[in-house]
């Protein structure tokens, strides 16, 4: 038996392997037919074409092009899933609020984002975003934001001066919040007071941050957008196809989350809400300290296959010219790049993205398991 | 022998005379619901006023849209076109007839199924079903049906609706006398209509896949990527909790490999780079084809998933059972763990395939006209260029995928609830 077992397996294998070579036979057969080389020598090749909003230009290699593009997904992905998560868990904890008005905004939100396609989402904001008024007559609202079809310009922070002097004192202060943070834990500890860690340690970062500001000499000022004739000087720009992307996915993501939020209070145990209301705790110390702290153990693994997704959805970018990883690739086989290697390439780097965002969910997950369960 | 057991007790009897105290009368006194879920403390008559404000702002904004605004003709005179683009139109017949067809196996396996489950009540092995209304749990399937016909404006179109409903009904009767031991004769004979319906539309000088397009084509493609992934995903979640490693291991990268990829990178691949892989000299399957390659592809592995959440969900014991009664491991997973497994994933399936019905909007990124690309397209026709109108296309298919999908989440909880998951 054990013999047949193995003899199984071993035909098995044979098969897929076999399989493997016939297809790495055709492809190679093919590639000596049509004259294309079957190593990454491509990579090394001037991209010949330049990135919007970058350094990148079109004299260096398509791997730097990549690169540039795997960043852009980053920056896509990770400011998306904060923005999700915190939607989304507004949107969950509002599904259940104890306002009929309020849960039915939430789940007027959610029913609606839950079911239409991400493809759809992105390409109607951006459309939207794109008949906004020209740059020269954009709109302004009060001096503080310009939206044009050229992407939204919010407030920022220009460098006037050196800021390694204020970087230095505001780790400092950054230092001395740490210590009353963990002086009033023990406070706490000692004596019950309330230890309002928050105030205190916040207090002390924000006084030294002004102290810093000064003591180095303004190193920055807050720079407005300024409309001129050719465009919007000044502020920091978000280009109209990053834009649209990120609400997108933001706001797709997080109905999703809001549904794993809602699922995962409700997973809560009644007698925990019962014995918190039997305690006198107010519904915000219910959900702050009772509810919310468990049902976030709950829902880490799903959220992770959020996160996942929502990674994986920037690559819909391509379908509006937003530059990162898949548009890149679709850019260079356009060019005449290799097909296979360059899919086979790009589909490295998402399982790279994915590796790494599985990689620090099971970290936290391992770390705030309730042990013993 | 004499029974010298405590004597079992005997059910309580009311006292003749005594007023039964019921459950508290909850008021349906709207003031007092207002006070209630509106305006019970402060911070929630702020919130309701300005969530009041806002809602209500939208709603005008988006009403008024839809009503006065909006410019539909583009919607009416594409109709057609958003439904099936350039397919033939003299041979639109057979569509409706496909339609006929899938309403009849459809409606007789509803039929079938509610008899089985009428049977499973009665042996106290299933759930009774909360009352759910009919007219509440097709609603968003006749808006949406409705929201088609009032576009297209047509008699003859809502003639043929009707008579499609009409045929669904009936056999829906129909099927409510199959004894509930044929069931799985029944759930052959939809699969046996699902491909019936597309020979009707391909076969005898038919218009083969690669004509279709607009929502058939999109319908095809989620249908017939999750008919044809299943099994593959059964395949595969066997493979993964098989005792060979060596299968375990394939079946196990094969799973996450495709899990940790998008989507539209299959679809490059299978688009731009199947051919290469093929032996020189044959010829590259249609778009349409390498389209579905790709979709079946990637929802196999998650199919895959999906059912090995199944898999796991049957007791251990089942399986010592039937280890026991000597049944051999292929018997085993056969007759016990499957059929346990599939009927306990039925719901987690239909989500499978409402990401999918979402997700084959991305095959208009590598140049096939499906719902979304159609929209998109229609809006660059001389009578409509550069008007803004995409707000309208746009609206439209976002409703039809809309309406398609909640109808589908939502029949997938009853399924839920009907089938206990997670209760038992």
């Amino acid at each position: 038996m054990r013999v047949l077992r193995w003899a199984f397996q071993a035909v098995f294998l044979f098969l897929v392997v076999a399989f493997l070579l016939y297809i790495w036979g055709n492809l190679t057969g093919n590639f000596e037919r049509l004259g294309i080389r079957t190593d990454f020598r491509y990579l090394r090749q001037p991209a010949g074409f330049a990135i919007p909003d970058s350094d990148f230009r079109s004299s260096q290699s398509i791997f730097q092009a990549l690169l540039q593009g795997a960043q852009n997904t980053a920056k896509v992905a990770f400011i998306g899933i904060l923005l999700a998560t915190l939607l989304g868990v507004i949107a969950g904890v509002a599904r259940l609020s104890t306002n009929w008005l309020v849960r039915r905004t939430a789940a007027l939100y959610v029913e609606t984002f839950r079911n239409i396609p991400v493809l759809l989402i992105i390409i109607f904001l951006w459309s939207g975003l794109l008949q906004l008024p020209a740059i020269g007559e954009g709109r302004e609202w009060l001096g503080l934001m310009s939206v044009s079809n050229r992407g939204i310009v919010v407030p920022w922070f220009e460098r006037t001066g050196s800021v390694a002097v204020f970087l230095a004192v505001a780790l400092v202060a950054l230092l001395a919040a740490a210590a009353v943070w963990v002086w009033r834990t023990r406070r706490f500890d000692r004596t019950g007071e309330p230890p309002r860690r928050l105030r205190f340690a916040g207090g002390v970062f924000l006084a030294g941050l002004i102290v810093a500001f000064f003591l180095s000499g303004q190193p920055f000022t807050i720079s407005l957008p300024e409309t001129g004739r050719f465009g919007t000087t000044g502020g920091f720009r978000l280009a109209t196809e990053y834009a649209a992307l990120l609400i997108a996915l933001v706001l797709y993501t997080g109905s999703h989350i809001a549904e794993i939020v809602r699922g995962a209070i409700l997973a809560v145990h009644k007698g925990q809400t019962e014995a918190s209301n039997a305690l006198g705790l107010s519904g915000v110390q219910r959900l702050r300290y009772v509810v919310l702290p468990q049902a976030f153990r709950v829902s880490i693994p799903p959220m992770a296959n959020q996160y996942l997704n929502l990674t994986k959805n920037s690559s819909l970018a391509v379908a509006i010219g937003y530059y990162e990883l898949t548009r890149i690739t679709g850019i260079s086989i356009s060019q005449g790049g290799p097909a296979p290697q360059a899919i086979f390439v790009l589909m490295l780097f998402y399982l790279m993205f994915s590796l790494f965002i599985a990689l620090v969910t099971n970290l936290l997950n391992r770390k705030l398991e309730i042990p013993g369960r | 022998m004499t029974f010298t057991g405590p004597r079992p007790k005997e059910p309580y009897q009311i006292p003749p005379g005594e007023e039964v105290e019921g459950p508290p009368v909850t008021a349906r006194d709207p003031r007092a619901w207002a006070k209630e879920n509106l305006f019970s403390s402060v911070l929630n008559t702020i919130l309701t006023v300005v969530f009041g404000f806002v809602l209500a702002f939208l709603t005008y904004r988006f009403l008024r849209f839809v009503f006065v605004d909006a410019e539909w003709e583009i919607i009416q005179r594409n109709i057609t076109n958003l439904m099936v683009f350039h397919f033939p139109r003299e041979e639109l017949w057979r569509v409706w007839a496909a339609l006929f067809v899938l309403a009849a196996s459809a409606g007789f396996g509803v039929g079938a199924a509610g008899t089985r489950r009428a049977v499973e009540i009665e042996e106290g092995r299933g759930v009774a079903p909360g009352r759910g209304m009919l007219l509440r749990r097709v609603a968003p399937l006749v808006l949406l049906v409705g929201v088609l016909l009032v576009a297209a404006g047509s008699l003859t179109a809502t003639l043929l609706v009707l008579g499609v409903a009409a045929t669904a009904i009936a056999f829906r009767l129909l099927g409510r006398r199959v004894p509930a031991r044929y069931f799985r004769f029944v759930a052959l004979g939809v699969l046996v209509g699902i491909v019936a319906s597309y020979l009707v539309i391909t076969a005898f000088g038919g218009v083969p896949r690669d004509d279709w397009g607009g929502l058939l084509l999109t319908a095809f493609l989620a249908v017939g990527g999750i008919v044809i992934s299943f099994p593959i995903g059964v395949g595969l979640a066997l493979g993964r909790r098989s005792s060979f490693p060596v299968i375990r291991l394939v079946c196990t990268l094969y799973i996450e490999l495709i899990r940790g990829v998008p989507l539209i990178t299959i679809l490059f691949m299978s688009a731009f780079a199947l051919g290469f892989f093929l032996p020189p000299g044959t010829e590259r399957p249609s778009l349409v084809t390498r389209a579905l390659v790709a979709l079946v592809a990637f929802t196999a592995a998650y199919v895959a998933e999906v059912v090995r959440g199944g898999l796991q969900s049957v007791p251990r014991g089942q399986i010592e059972a039937a280890q026991a009664l000597g049944l051999s491991p292929l018997k085993t997973t056969r007759l016990i763990v499957l059929p346990q497994a599939l009927r306990a994933v039925i719901p987690a399936l239909v989500g499978q395939f409402i990401s999918l019905f979402k997700d084959t909007s991305l095959v208009f990124i590598v140049g096939l006209t499906e719902l979304l690309a159609v929209a998109q397209s229609i809006t660059k026709q001389p009578d409509f260029l550069a008007q803004g109108l995409f707000v309208e296309t746009l609206l439209f298919v976002a409703f039809v995928y809309w309406a398609g999908s909640y109808w589908m989440s939502r029949e997938s909880q009853r399924l839920e609830q009907r089938l206990g998951v997670g209760t038992r």
